[in-house]
């Protein structure tokens, strides 16, 4: 918050504040990945967290998911609500004991004092009915202002999560205008610098929001988007059959690529929901032929060597 | 005597489940002491956000030595008895039980089975890791690697430590000694998770609470809110406020901090131009704040709110306040926004023309809109009996009926009717729900609506409960009363009515509703010809397509009909019909007349309920109504004058003669003794024969009357008079004469009292 911090402190710019949990996470001895390359709703959809929750290998990575929510834009004129927008998402399996302290001092370490902030773990349970999954957490609130979510996964792609995983996702705008103290998302100080070298959120996302608030309510060609979701389900089925087990290995050969698929499906269901063609009835089906590809492929993770099968 | 002390310290458990659970802990800790032979003086139960704590004082510290003595069956029984009776025993062989001899048994075998008496607090770490696992969480989760294996143990979070120290107040405590999936026991606590991260050495519940005090956490959620409570006043009180008081919130903060710290925050004044409700739900329900109002104001609010952190902030609080005037801030801009969007034209209002002709609606105006939109979208209120908008539709004729009754302008009923539901369309209301009604109001008084229309908008759904108000304004009562009983005739017909506890639709509170507006208000109305008309839609709808002919021919008909009746209809309208629906009219009648009867009775019950809780006498209702009595400020009144005169002498012996009269002629009937089938003066002995014979008419004339006028007091008053006459004819009178024909005169002469009193109530009915 102050101009005397260096310009990559998180108080002063979007991406020190994105540095700084990386290193956190980094130190605390996860992968630290990129974005998974497909349009998704939030950070759960990343077969990092969805997939490698599964079975009994442990896993941590942390990684910004850019997550687009088409229902949210708003042509870039609410300074809340963006259709476009980054989770920081950390995926612990099997959750340390302390994973609570761990969420703490990771908020001290991007300028947020627990004794100066009034931090505080608000129920939550969590549930995702497109990915079959569901868990117990909190919200947590920094001075009355939800930052994050915090879940133990209990069960993903309808299969039981043994052993449970602890999913952190902090909502990184938000974060940053709390600790940049700005009230418009669009003032955000992207690059920490002042003057000339400024650059901002709005300078980087502004026409972009724009942009892709018109596509998601007005131009998105909603007969091809029915077509895409078709395809999308039926490829998926397709590549879940054909890397399926035979012969003497029981090994599946081809889920990754099936859940892009699935995830693929899921978005442009996203996209005609925002278009307001999907009925309250229809909605229902929709989620349900979503999750049921999710299942799927949870079920065929499980028979790879990351599922944890034997070759 | 020893004292126990338990703490099950975990992540943050939920604030609604928190004292349930508490609870559960002391019942079940107690339980099974005592189930183990133990006994206590007292317990008690702590809670906060991060733990549940026990407090058992006074507990035995052993229980004691058990010896039970098992009869067994004789020496020289067979061999299959004998391995049985060992079997059951737990003993090995023979040898280890003793024989005893009786002189009517011979010689038999005994079993002496010692349970020696146990510690304590054996009994408790026996009894704890099972309670444990097995705890009544609503919800409850697997955590961290223990979660791989199945039958890993489950709490409502993380389960992070277990404190259980036992031990009499003069020596040091023991640690009880028990383990689940791993987590031992152990006399170490935590305090606040900010203030005092280092452990806590405890001893006993005393320095417990103490210690935990100092590492800034208050135990006794009961304290935390006298705290909250007075702090909040305090400050409020400093800055020329009072808080707006709320109960459900104070508990439920209390539950969300270990050490309260009460700050107060400010918003923009402007923020105020919206309904002070919207702005104390958009602060309570999203930000968990309590709102203040000035001094001396009783409705408008102030711009300060007052929240409660969990910490004694470096600053004094002052970012703390200051993050959440923002969010606050945010939040009511949502608010202004829902506000103002609700009084500006929908988008859309390009497909509304039907809807808005079909209610006569005017789509210049904002809540006409909504109305329209809400019958456009074919919105569900329950899937067997249609949409919102059909259900305004019949809402809005039956008020538009029921106007003239209850003295109310007919085209001003109708209106409100269909506005009433309009606002289910509107943001606001979608935000907070329970501001239905409220919004509607305020919404119809911004677009000019007749004051008498806004605000039945928002009486129509009362009166919510036994103490709400009842709606008192002709057109509110018009609409109240039709909303309910087009509710309720509708879940009648479907046969969804409330059983036992389960009544997810309120319909006794409906038929409450319409108890209470009509017999406070005085509304004189038949209920059967009130609610004729949706009766038939909504039963209409329970039968197959097929049938629907059927149904619009009795309609046309205009008959009252009525449950006695309907199987006739039915039968005579289904002859000029084919066949098929022909046989299934009799079968469609008695269904709907027995349903409706039911409703009818339903509504009897509810009466009496309703009698019950105002004090008066519930058992003369049955004395005056039977099963199709329909008009309930009528049968109201007509209790009254019953009780009024059971409530003197005269009404009393009259009771008394009249049950004896009718107790001897159920007596004869029963006997079969002739009863004269009219009484016939020539045959009278006795001159109080003939008394009795000129009052009862009289009486019998002059009930009539007063019935006609329907002056209740005047036909009570009537039938008291008959008390001498009666009196005297049993004093002098003998009913059993010798002469079989003077036996029949008297007999009809006690059925004349019987039915001159049956005339205005079924005196066998009345209790006592």
């Amino acid at each position: 918050m102050t101009a005397s911090q260096p310009p990559m402190h998180p108080t002063r710019s979007f991406q020190g504040l994105i540095l700084a949990l990386h290193a956190f996470w980094a130190d605390k001895g996860c992968v630290v990945l990129q974005p998974y390359d497909m349009e998704v709703g939030a950070g759960t959809f990343h077969p990092a967290t969805t997939l490698r929750s599964l079975g009994p290998k442990p896993w941590n990575a942390a990684y910004v998911q850019p997550s687009r929510r088409p229902k949210d834009g708003r042509y870039g004129e609410n300074p809340n609500r963006l259709q476009h927008y980054y989770q920081y998402q950390v995926i612990l399996k099997p959750n340390p004991p302390n994973l609570q302290e761990l969420y703490l001092a990771s908020l001290e370490a991007i300028g947020i004092d627990p004794l100066l902030h009034d931090i505080r773990f608000v129920e939550d349970d969590w549930e995702s009915p497109t990915l079959g999954a569901w868990g117990l957490g909190w919200e947590c609130w920094c001075d009355g202002m939800e930052v994050s979510q915090f879940t133990y996964f209990q069960q993903v792609c309808g299969i039981e999560c043994a052993p449970v995983s602890g999913e952190l996702t902090y909502g990184l705008e938000r974060l940053a205008m709390y600790v940049q103290g700005v009230d418009n998302v669009y003032n955000l100080n992207f690059n920490g610098r002042e003057g000339a070298e400024k650059v901002t959120y709005g300078d980087v996302f502004l026409q972009a929001e724009q942009e892709y608030s018109r596509y998601n309510f007005e131009y998105a060609d909603t007969a091809m988007l029915l077509r895409h979701f078709d395809d999308a389900e039926k490829e998926c089925v397709a590549l879940l059959a054909a890397g399926a087990p035979r012969g003497g290995s029981g090994l599946h050969k081809c889920v990754l690529p099936a859940y892009d698929q699935c995830i693929k499906a899921s978005h442009v269901f996203n996209l005609l929901d925002a278009r307001g063609v999907i009925s309250v009835t229809e909605r229902q089906s929709y989620i349900l032929r979503v999750r049921d590809l999710a299942k799927a492929c949870g079920e065929a993770f499980l028979l790879t060597e990351a599922g944890g099968a034997a070759a | 005597m020893p004292d126990l002390l338990l703490e099950l310290r975990c992540e943050e458990i939920p604030a609604r489940m928190q004292r349930k659970a508490a609870g559960d802990l002391k019942k079940l800790v107690t339980d099974g002491l005592v189930e183990a032979g133990l006994t206590y003086e007292a317990a008690r139960e702590y809670w906060t956000p991060r733990r549940l704590a026990l407090d058992v004082r006074g507990v035995t510290a052993r229980s004691k030595d058990v010896r039970e003595e098992r009869k067994g069956p004789r020496t020289d029984a067979p061999e299959k008895a004998i391995e049985g009776f060992l079997r059951a025993a737990g003993l090995a062989s023979v040898d280890e039980a003793e024989t005893r001899t009786d002189p009517k048994k011979g010689a038999f075998y005994v079993a002496v089975i010692e349970k020696p008496g146990r510690a304590a607090d054996e009994i408790v770490a026996e009894l704890m890791p099972g309670l444990i696992r097995n705890f009544p969480w609503p919800k409850s989760m697997r955590w961290g690697a223990a979660s791989a294996r199945p039958g890993a143990l489950r709490w409502v979070r993380p389960l992070q430590s277990i404190l259980c120290t036992f031990g009499p107040e003069t020596e040091e405590p023991v640690v009880v000694d028990f383990e689940v999936d791993g987590l031992h026991a152990s006399n170490v606590t935590y305090g606040h998770r900010f203030h005092a991260p280092d452990p806590i050495t405890v001893r006993r519940f005393d320095d417990y609470v103490a210690a935990l005090e100092v590492a800034r956490v208050v135990l006794d959620a009961e304290r935390r809110k006298k705290i909250i409570e007075a702090d909040a006043a305090n400050l409020a009180f400093a800055a020329g406020l009072d808080i707006v008081a709320d109960e459900g919130l104070l508990d439920e903060v209390s539950g969300l901090v270990e050490w309260p710290v009460v700050l107060m925050g400010a918003f923009e004044q402007d923020f105020l131009d919206i309904p002070p409700e919207i702005v104390r739900l958009t602060i309570r329900a999203n930000q968990k704040c309590f709102v203040t109002r000035p001094q001396g104001e009783a409705e408008n609010l102030s711009n300060r709110f007052v929240l409660v952190a969990n910490i004694e902030a470096r600053d004094g609080g002052a970012e703390i306040a200051h993050g959440n005037a923002k969010v606050v801030r945010a939040r009511l801009s949502d608010a202004v926004h829902f506000w103002k969007t609700d009084q500006a034209d929908l988008p859309d209002l390009a497909g509304l023309e039907a809807s808005a002709q079909k209610f006569g609606l005017d789509l210049k105006k904002p809540l006409d809109q909504r109305m329209a939109r809400l019958d456009r979208l074919g919105v569900t209120f329950h899937a067997k009996l249609g949409t919102q908008g059909q259900r305004v539709a019949r809402v809005a004729r039956l008020a538009e009926e029921l106007a003239p009754a209850v003295g109310a302008d007919a085209g001003l009923a109708r209106r409100a009717a269909v506005l009433a539901k309009a606002d289910l369309q509107t943001e606001v209301v979608g935000e907070f729900p329970e501001l239905q009604g409220a919004m509607g109001c305020k919404y119809a008084e911004f677009q000019g609506e007749d004051p008498a229309v806004a605000a039945a908008i928002e009486a129509h759904y009362r009166p919510l409960g036994p103490s709400d108000v009842v709606p008192a304004e002709p057109v509110s009562i018009a609409v109240a009363l039709a909303d309910k009983l087009d509710m309720l005739t509708g879940f009648w017909a479907i046969d969804e009515k409330p059983t036992g506890s389960k009544d997810p639709y309120a319909l006794r509170r409906a038929a409450l509703g319409v108890i209470r507006i009509v017999v406070e208000n005085g509304v004189r109305l038949s209920l059967l010809d009130a609610w004729h008309h949706n009766w038939l839609e909504h039963a209409r709808q329970t039968f197959d397509a097929s049938i629907h002919d059927l149904f619009d021919t009795v309609q046309r008909l205009r008959t009252t009909l009525r449950p006695a009746n309907l199987a006739a209809v039915f039968e005579e309208v289904g002859e000029s019909m084919d066949t098929d629906i022909h046989n299934r009219a009799p079968e469609i009648a008695e269904t709907l007349s027995q349903r409706e009867t039911d409703l009818l009775t339903f509504f009897h019950d509810r009466l009496k309920v309703y009698l019950r809780d105002q004090g008066a006498r519930h058992d003369l209702i049955d004395a005056v109504i039977t099963p199709e009595t329909d008009d309930l400020f009528l049968i109201v009144r007509r209790v009254e004058a019953l009780g009024a005169l059971l409530d003197n002498e005269d009404g009393q012996n009259l009771l008394a003669g009249t049950r004896r009269a009718a107790n001897i002629l159920a007596a004869e009937e029963k006997k079969g003794t002739a009863v004269a089938g009219s009484v016939d003066a020539a045959l009278f002995a006795e001159s109080e024969e003939r008394a009795l014979f000129d009052a009862v008419a009289a009486a019998e004339a002059e009930a009539a009357t007063a019935l006609t006028d329907q002056d209740y007091q005047a036909a009570m008053r009537a039938l008291a008079g008959l008390r001498g006459p009666v009196d005297a004819f049993f004093d002098k009178v003998l009913v059993n004469a010798e002469d079989e024909a003077v036996r029949a005169n008297r007999l009809a002469l006690l059925a004349r009292i019987r039915a001159a009193t049956g005339q205005v109530a079924d005196f066998s009915r009345i209790a006592g």
